[in-house]
């Protein structure tokens, strides 16, 4: 860790001036990621602003919108009743990641920023194109095991870790950013950047925005959602692979269907084929198999990672038979 | 001071040995007043932060320390440049170095991870952000980190008294003549002990005088270390180790950290604390070494074994010495008539491997147990019942009789407790609802061990018991175990003792590795406690102004640290005040205890039964440990609830073992790139289930008076087995290579199965 200059703000409009004044500032908020990657000398920012006890904690519903502040902390989220009733699939993500002590740290927006546990980026000895462009990538011939098989490139395989923003993306979240022209709300999904040939460009965001709230719909489809996580251990560890699932059953059969996969790829990875061939199909495990089929139909593997394509697979068929209701 | 020397002879009478009391040092370990080496309470400290080389060969080309010293705060940094010189270690093992090199004494690597660079700061944060602003370039040469391909090889013929290449009889002819036949191939990776408390050092020179505060498991090889490393007499180093929060044998060597800590002191003039980081833990405190382990096992039909062929291969570092001897058990655990084992150890460029929780039993325990069951099943039998079919009470190697071995009636009681006979035979035949269910047994064994211990007991005109031993406390209850002996001796209530250790300028004690702490030093400390109390009594019943005056030894008793004459309960008088009629201010007695002719009578072994539960999720590879029961016949049982959870204790480790640790080095740079505890997985809670341990307790006086033996290592042997057998069980997939994780289950037959 160096020394770096500490600043709390007062609000978000002097959050985003501070941070601007520097060429490297960072946000803190839970510090989750942050601190240890400080720690890692992977993050050096020169400042960081403190933004945590900006008040953008509350959980508040709309009409149709539940607006998530980004500085409502995990645990809050996970527990929250009209979370937890109108998006399963969230709660359940969220209870799935970390520990009780880190949930009660991290807040949501840091969450969705949250960086890649890849081994070769979290140390500075190995080459890694995101921590330093161009410099090559040791995880590609390297320890894979848990590395990415979809969204990857040549430059970097480094898989997204989050559980919150595969569910979020299941659920077609938004993002609500505020910057020097105002608030911008932006589709999850188009908050991530794929790797390509530069991976250290891992959002949309411009600098100076910070991400204020996020926003998610309520309707049938999202009440009928669910998280499931496959990991070595029963708690505490990143996903081996993990699908979020939402079902909307019209008689016999799937009306509408959303999936999104983690710990698979290099972003929360929606699986829009994959949703596209359930559309109309019975919910059985012949049609949850065909969608996970497609879903991976464009996976590729590394020496250590071939597993995830089968375990990702089944991991979608058994998602989707939950969220079923064992209607299969 | 008197002195005693206890021999193994009757049994001592017990009241409080064996009740499950609590730790008496929980408190101060729960409230933070337990001082850990970092903890000591040394004023003008500096920080010490160890820069690690990021090659596996070659030398060092270039150091630029500018950034480094412009950081405020910074007070030196040290190189082979001008670190002081240090005499080549002795490598004999007779002072416990664990690796040849004293650190920075050149610019030559040999693995990746060796010590390079130390950086000196007034604050931790100064030195820690010295230390990344430091640049090294080297010049990088070859090396070699594998096992394959690896060029100098070495057989072993001895590791610490245990032959390594053993041979009995004709075992290659008995095996081929052999009905049943099973011939399996095991691996096990590179672990790493994690410790909670990262190994720590605070080192001061006081007038020539070296005081350390070190996270050591041997205070007094680690006194001799730093007195050879700074060509100083022992007498003027003194270790300190009160507390350990844990070690398994990381911190039971000397490792180059200590010796640079001291050196860092030595150069500034001032303390120096230093704590590695949880990534420099696993280069720089040993490591368990990886094995291929081949067994071939030649049986009649009916399950008795003919002949066992075990073949272990592991390795070394080439500036160390230790190995993996995994073949350990194989000669002593079962009848086998016709034998052989083999060590291949290879010499590589890595940090140096070491002692991690029993060396040898638990790879080897692993191996032979998993071969065991598929033996069973290559004979249609029973698991547990072949395991029966093979008990002896004779240990194959030395010729002797064990001293005491239940580990029938441990197979029995966990049979029973477990209800191993609802077992149905047939791999994939237990389900419960989706789930596939397989149980699994194997046997743990453990040597029974003990050194000449010493332990002074001293009771002062307050009355206060005081117990001084240099043995140590890895958070497995010594203080505790202790202060029942003494209280027993003395007739007095433990939690009125003071026990202290952990400091080298105490008694003689050995390492605390071997598990042979209690069976050293509990005797020692009976024997000088009961020495205390005949004095006590011969000077109560002496002295004129007693009230027991006149009496015979045989008429007084002491309970609760009170004399009383036995048919006169009125008659009564208290330690303190007998130490006050004897007029020297305190009575001391030193006990001494040390093996004797016993060991050329017997062989002494711990065993056990390891029970394993486990769940299978098949469609999602979801494998669990659902319910785990160890079995144990150690003797007598010191403490019922320390013992227990460290039987827990060994379990949960034998579960990370079977399904979750192992350390991954990058091959193409010889580099440890699982070096952090999200990428290292240890059990948490969550994978932990109900675990029951119960003993089979039949105290074991041709041992020691006590007739304890050590508990340290056993918990852990035989679990990795038991859970890959039941593994078999649940699935009918073997998987010889651990850990058992979900890729292993996914290909080949599980797949098929599943998609029938």
């Amino acid at each position: 860790m160096r020394a770096f200059e500490y600043v709390v703000a007062d609000s978000s409009a002097a959050a985003r001036a501070l941070a601007r004044e520097v060429g490297a500032a960072r946000f803190y908020a839970g510090g989750t990621t942050l601190v240890d990657l400080m720690k890692a000398d992977v993050e050096r920012p020169q400042r960081v602003v403190d933004i945590s006890r900006l008040p953008l904690t509350a959980i508040e519903r709309r009409g149709d919108v539940v607006r998530i502040g980004a500085l409502a902390r995990n645990s809050d989220v996970a527990y929250d009743a009209t979370v937890a009733q109108a998006f399963p699939a969230v709660s359940e993500a969220l209870l799935s990641g970390a520990s009780g002590q880190i949930r009660n740290s991290a807040t949501i927006g840091g969450n969705l920023l949250q960086r890649t546990r890849c081994t070769y980026f979290r140390e500075t000895r190995w080459r890694c194109n995101k921590r330093e462009p161009g410099s090559g990538c040791d995880a590609l011939d390297g320890f894979n095991r848990g590395h990415a098989i979809l969204g990857t490139s040549d430059a970097c395989i480094a898989t997204f870790p989050g559980d919150l923003p595969v569910a979020l993306a299941a659920l077609s979240a938004h993002v609500v950013i505020e910057g020097d022209a105002g608030e911008r709300t932006i589709a999850l999904e188009d908050l991530y950047l794929l790797p390509g040939d530069e991976p250290q460009h891992e959002t949309s965001l411009a600098p100076g925005e910070l991400i204020t709230a996020i926003e998610l719909r309520v309707e049938p489809l999202h009440a009928r959602s669910h998280y499931l996580k496959v990991r070595d251990r029963a708690s505490y560890e990143f996903a081996l692979a993990s699908v979020a699932c939402a079902v909307e059953l019209d008689g016999g059969r799937i009306a509408q269907a959303r999936i999104a996969l983690g710990g698979v790829a290099t972003v929360p990875w929606r699986a829009v084929d994959a949703e596209a061939a359930l559309a109309g199909a019975p919910p059985d495990d012949s049609a949850f198999r065909h969608a996970a089929d497609v879903a991976l139909s464009g996976a590729r593997t590394r020496a250590h990672n071939g597993y995830k394509v089968e375990l990702a697979k089944r991991a979608i068929v058994r998602a989707l038979r939950t969220v079923c209701g064992g209607a299969a | 001071m008197s002195t005693t020397i206890e021999r193994p002879a009757t049994a001592a009478p017990v009241t409080h040995v064996g009740r499950p009391l609590d730790r008496i040092d929980g408190h101060a370990k729960v409230t933070g007043a337990a001082r850990y080496a970092a903890d000591a309470p040394v004023g003008d400290v500096l920080y010490a932060v160890i820069v690690q080389s990021t090659v596996a060969g070659g030398r060092i080309a270039e150091i630029d320390e500018t950034a480094t010293r412009a950081v405020s705060g910074v007070v030196e940094v040290l190189t082979y440049r001008n670190a002081p010189k240090i005499p080549a270690f002795p490598f004999d093992f007779t002072v416990p170095f664990a690796e040849q090199l004293a650190p920075l004494q050149s610019d030559e690597i040999h693995y990746d991870g060796q010590h390079v660079a130390l950086v000196i700061a007034e604050t931790f944060e100064a030195a820690r952000e010295g230390a990344v602003l430091l640049r090294i370039t080297y010049a990088p040469g070859p090396f070699q980190a594998t096992l394959e391909g690896a060029h100098e090889t070495e057989l072993p013929d001895n590791f610490f008294g245990n032959a390594m290449q053993v041979r009995r009889a004709d075992p290659e002819a008995a095996f081929a003549a052999s009905e049943i036949t099973v011939d399996a191939t095991y691996s096990t990776p590179v672990e790493n002990h994690n410790p909670l408390e990262p190994s720590a050092t605070v080192a001061q020179w006081r007038d020539g005088e070296l005081i350390v505060h070190d996270a050591s498991q041997w205070v007094l090889g680690s006194r001799a270390a730093y007195a050879k490393a700074f060509s100083v007499d022992e007498t003027q180093v003194r270790v300190l180790a009160p507390y350990i929060g844990g070690g398994f044998g990381c911190k039971g060597f000397f490792w180059a950290h200590q010796t640079l800590a001291a050196m860092a002191a030595k150069v500034t003039g001032r303390a120096v604390k230093l704590v590695l980081s949880r990534e420099q833990m696993f280069t720089s405190v040993g490591h368990r070494s990886s094995t291929r382990q081949r067994l071939r096992l030649g049986a009649s039909r009916d399950g008795t074994l003919r002949a066992v062929l075990h073949d272990v291969q592991g390795e070394s570092a080439r500036v160390g010495a230790f190995f993996e001897p995994a073949g350990v058990v194989t000669p002593m655990l079962f009848a086998v008539p016709a034998l052989s084992v083999s060590h291949r150890v290879a010499k590589l460029d890595i940090p140096s491997t070491t002692a991690m929780r029993a060396p040898g039993e638990t790879p080897g325990t692993y191996a032979l147990g998993c071969a065991m069951d598929e033996l069973a099943y290559a004979c249609g039998l029973d698991p547990l019942e072949v395991l029966r079919r093979n008990e002896t009470e004779t240990d194959g190697e030395s010729g002797l009789p064990f001293s005491s071995r239940n580990l029938l009636a441990c197979y029995e009681r966990g049979a029973e407790a477990f209800d191993w006979s609802a077992r149905t035979h047939a791999p994939r035949s237990m389900r419960d609802g989706g789930e596939l269910i397989g149980w699994g047994v194997a046997a743990a064994t453990y040597p029974a061990m003990r050194s000449r211990g010493e332990a002074r007991v001293t009771i002062d005109a307050a009355g206060t018991i005081d117990v001084a031993s240099a043995t140590h406390d890895l958070g497995t209850g010594m203080y505790t175990i202790l202060a029942q002996i003494a209280a027993d001796a003395l007739g007095a209530d433990p939690r009125a003792i003071r026990v202290r250790i952990g400091d080298s300028a105490f008694p003689l004690a050995p390492v605390a590795g071997g598990s042979m702490s209690s069976a050293s030093i509990g005797p020692a400390v009976h024997a000088a406690a009961e020495r205390i109390r005949r004095e006590v009594i011969s000077i109560a019943t002496s002295a004129g102004a007693s009230p027991l005056h006149g009496l015979r030894a045989d008429e007084v008793h002491v309970v609760d640290g009170i004399l009383r004459a036995k048919d006169d309960p009125a008659r009564a008088i208290a330690y303190a005040d007998v130490v006050r009629l004897g007029g020297s201010g305190a009575l001391e007695a030193l006990g001494v205890a040390e093996p004797g002719k016993e060991q050329e009578e017997y062989s002494f072994h711990s065993f056990g039964a390891q029970f394993v539960e486990v769940r299978y999720d098949e469609e999602l590879a979801r494998l669990r440990v659902s319910r785990a029961l160890g079995v144990f016949d150690c003797g007598r049982v010191l403490n019922a609830k320390t013992a227990r959870s460290q039987m827990i204790g060994g379990i949960v480790w034998g579960i990370g073992m079977a399904l979750l640790e192992e350390t991954v080095r990058d091959d193409r740079y010889g580099a440890v790139v699982t070096n952090n505890l999200a990428d290292y997985h240890v059990p948490v809670n969550a994978d932990v289930p109900a675990i029951d341990v119960l003993f089979v307790e039949e105290p074991d006086l041709k041992f020691t008076a006590l007739g304890a033996r050590g508990m340290g290592e056993i918990g852990i042997t035989g679990v990795a087995a038991a859970i890959a057998n039941a593994v078999y069980h649940a699935t009918g997939v073997r998987v010889r290579d651990l850990p058992i994780v979900p890729e292993k289950l996914l290909g080949g037959a599980a797949q098929a199965a599943w998609r029938k």
